[in-house]
């Protein structure tokens, strides 16, 4: 599929900030919920969606103009878009390029959807804890309570509702 | 891998050697019993019997057991009457609790309570139920009540009947069975009440064949039914219990008119209304010898995780 030159000519480059390119197509508005960007916070931002990609068929891109996500933002994304990559920008050139990775234990970064999992009690000093099953169809396992989530309950449980 | 010292969570923590170990032992502490002749190995010992949710079989079997072997107990049963009704922490009452005792028998509605309380405790972890993910040792006797019935657990069909969803010991019972080589697992159950598909694809990934069925007529070919009760308390919704309850009943004419002569029915018991007592006294009936060879088996676990030689 060819990008047509007027697609490309739709968003500037940024100066300095992130792109997290190659972002499964329709999630890029989950992208920003993840990093809890509502748009008012006045960082310059680009999103474009469903894009033609020669490895994924469509997908998103979000520029970030003068913001750069935390390792533990970098974890959620991977668990919503494994073939997201996030490219830091410096004086308009990329400086650092690299692919996000789905750990395979994945600790605190969200909680378990079993409302008796023992990490939903309150009050205790527990931190949730999931091993990844699988990458290719992702799913990951809470490994207290034995509950498998889907991407479908990952999003619900990162943002607070299906896409 | 031995059982000295080690918390007792999930079944799938020990394997086929030990369970055969654990087993040998319950023989021995059967003989004891019978004897009269039970040594007090564990006469220098406290065992803490937390039960933050109603317990009868599992915590009395679990006293008896300390008790014939000359340890202490203390304890107690539901939060009312303890500092967790004043808000006290689940891991606090735990943290002091391991400073007390020498071992923790712990029941709580929560799933992965056990495996939390054996991340803070020091002292070994003996999981009594938590939620409906694990009863461990109520599938160590159901496995031990079916060798002692058929003198052995491979090549035999059971018959998983009723609350398959949120039965505790329905998913421990599997763990169990991974370890030796059952000819087939059938399940019976309401369609809401199957079994959970992590459940279903541990079996299938550990070469478990099952075979889902909704006709109870299938029974014909098991030789252990194990019955278990609708989980009332799991339900999130009692208006989905409603449309479940009595969808079920085992009784003596069904397992006239279809089971083998030679089949067992086993309940980890409480019964509400799926077993009905008119197999009480047939010989098909073998949930009372289950529950009472909960003593010998939990003498021998308490033996083997305190090290009473």
């Amino acid at each position: 599929m060819n990008i047509k030159k007027d697609d490309k000519l739709l968003v500037s480059k940024i100066e300095n900030g992130t792109v997290i390119d190659h972002i499964t197509s329709g999630r890029a508005l989950v992208v920003l919920k993840i990093l809890n960007i509502k748009g008012n916070e006045g960082y310059r931002i680009a999103i474009v969606m469903n894009v033609p990609s020669t490895t994924m068929g469509k997908k998103d891109i979000v520029k970030l103009e003068d913001y750069y996500p935390n390792s533990e933002d970098l974890e959620k994304i991977s668990l919503i878009a494994p073939s997201a990559t996030i490219n830091i920008i410096k004086n308009y050139e990329i400086v650092k390029k690299y692919k996000v990775e789905i750990p395979s234990k994945i600790k605190g970064t969200l909680k378990c959807n079993n409302p008796t999992c023992i990490t939903r009690k309150s009050n205790e000093p527990i931190t949730s804890s999931f091993t990844l099953l699988s990458r290719d169809k992702i799913r990951i396992q809470c490994d207290y309570c034995g509950s498998i989530l889907t991407e479908e309950d990952i999003i619900k449980e990162l943002v607070g509702e299906s896409q | 891998m031995g059982w000295l010292n080690r918390d007792i969570v999930n079944v799938l923590d020990f394997n086929r050697e030990d369970l055969e170990l654990l087993f040998s032992k319950a023989d021995e502490m059967r003989r004891e019993l019978k004897d009269n002749h039970v040594k007090k190995i564990l006469s220098d010992k406290i065992i803490g019997l937390a039960f933050f949710e109603p317990s009868t079989r599992t915590r009395m079997s679990f006293e008896t057991a300390a008790k014939r072997l000359g340890a202490e107990t203390v304890g107690f049963t539901g939060e009312e009457g303890t500092s967790v009704a004043k808000g006290e922490s689940f891991a606090d009452t735990i943290k002091m609790l391991d400073s007390y005792v020498d071992s923790i028998v712990l029941r709580h509605k929560y799933e992965g309570a056990a495996l939390f309380a054996s991340d803070i405790a020091d002292h070994p972890i003996i999981n009594g139920g938590d939620g409906r993910s694990h009863h461990p040792t109520q599938a160590f006797l159901d496995l031990y009540t079916t060798k002692t019935l058929f003198n052995e657990i491979d090549g035999l069909t059971f018959a998983l009947i009723g609350d398959l969803k949120y039965s505790r010991t329905v998913s421990s019972l599997i763990f169990g069975l991974s370890m030796f080589k059952p000819k087939e697992i059938i399940l019976i159950s309401p369609p809401q009440l199957s079994l959970r598909e992590e459940i279903k694809m541990f079996a299938l990934n550990h070469g478990l064949k099952l075979r889902e069925e909704r006709d109870i007529s299938v029974i014909s070919d098991a030789d252990v039914i194990y019955v278990t009760r609708i989980q009332k308390e799991r339900f999130p919704d009692l208006q989905e219990y409603e449309k479940v309850r009595g969808s079920y009943k085992i009784t003596k004419k069904l397992l006239e008119t279809y089971a083998k002569k030679t089949a067992k029915v086993l309940h980890p018991l409480p019964r509400v209304d799926e077993l009905s007592p008119d197999v009480d006294n047939t010989t098909y009936q073998a949930y009372f010898i289950q529950a009472s060879l909960g003593v010998p088996l939990r003498m021998a676990l308490l033996s083997l995780v305190l090290g009473g030689e």
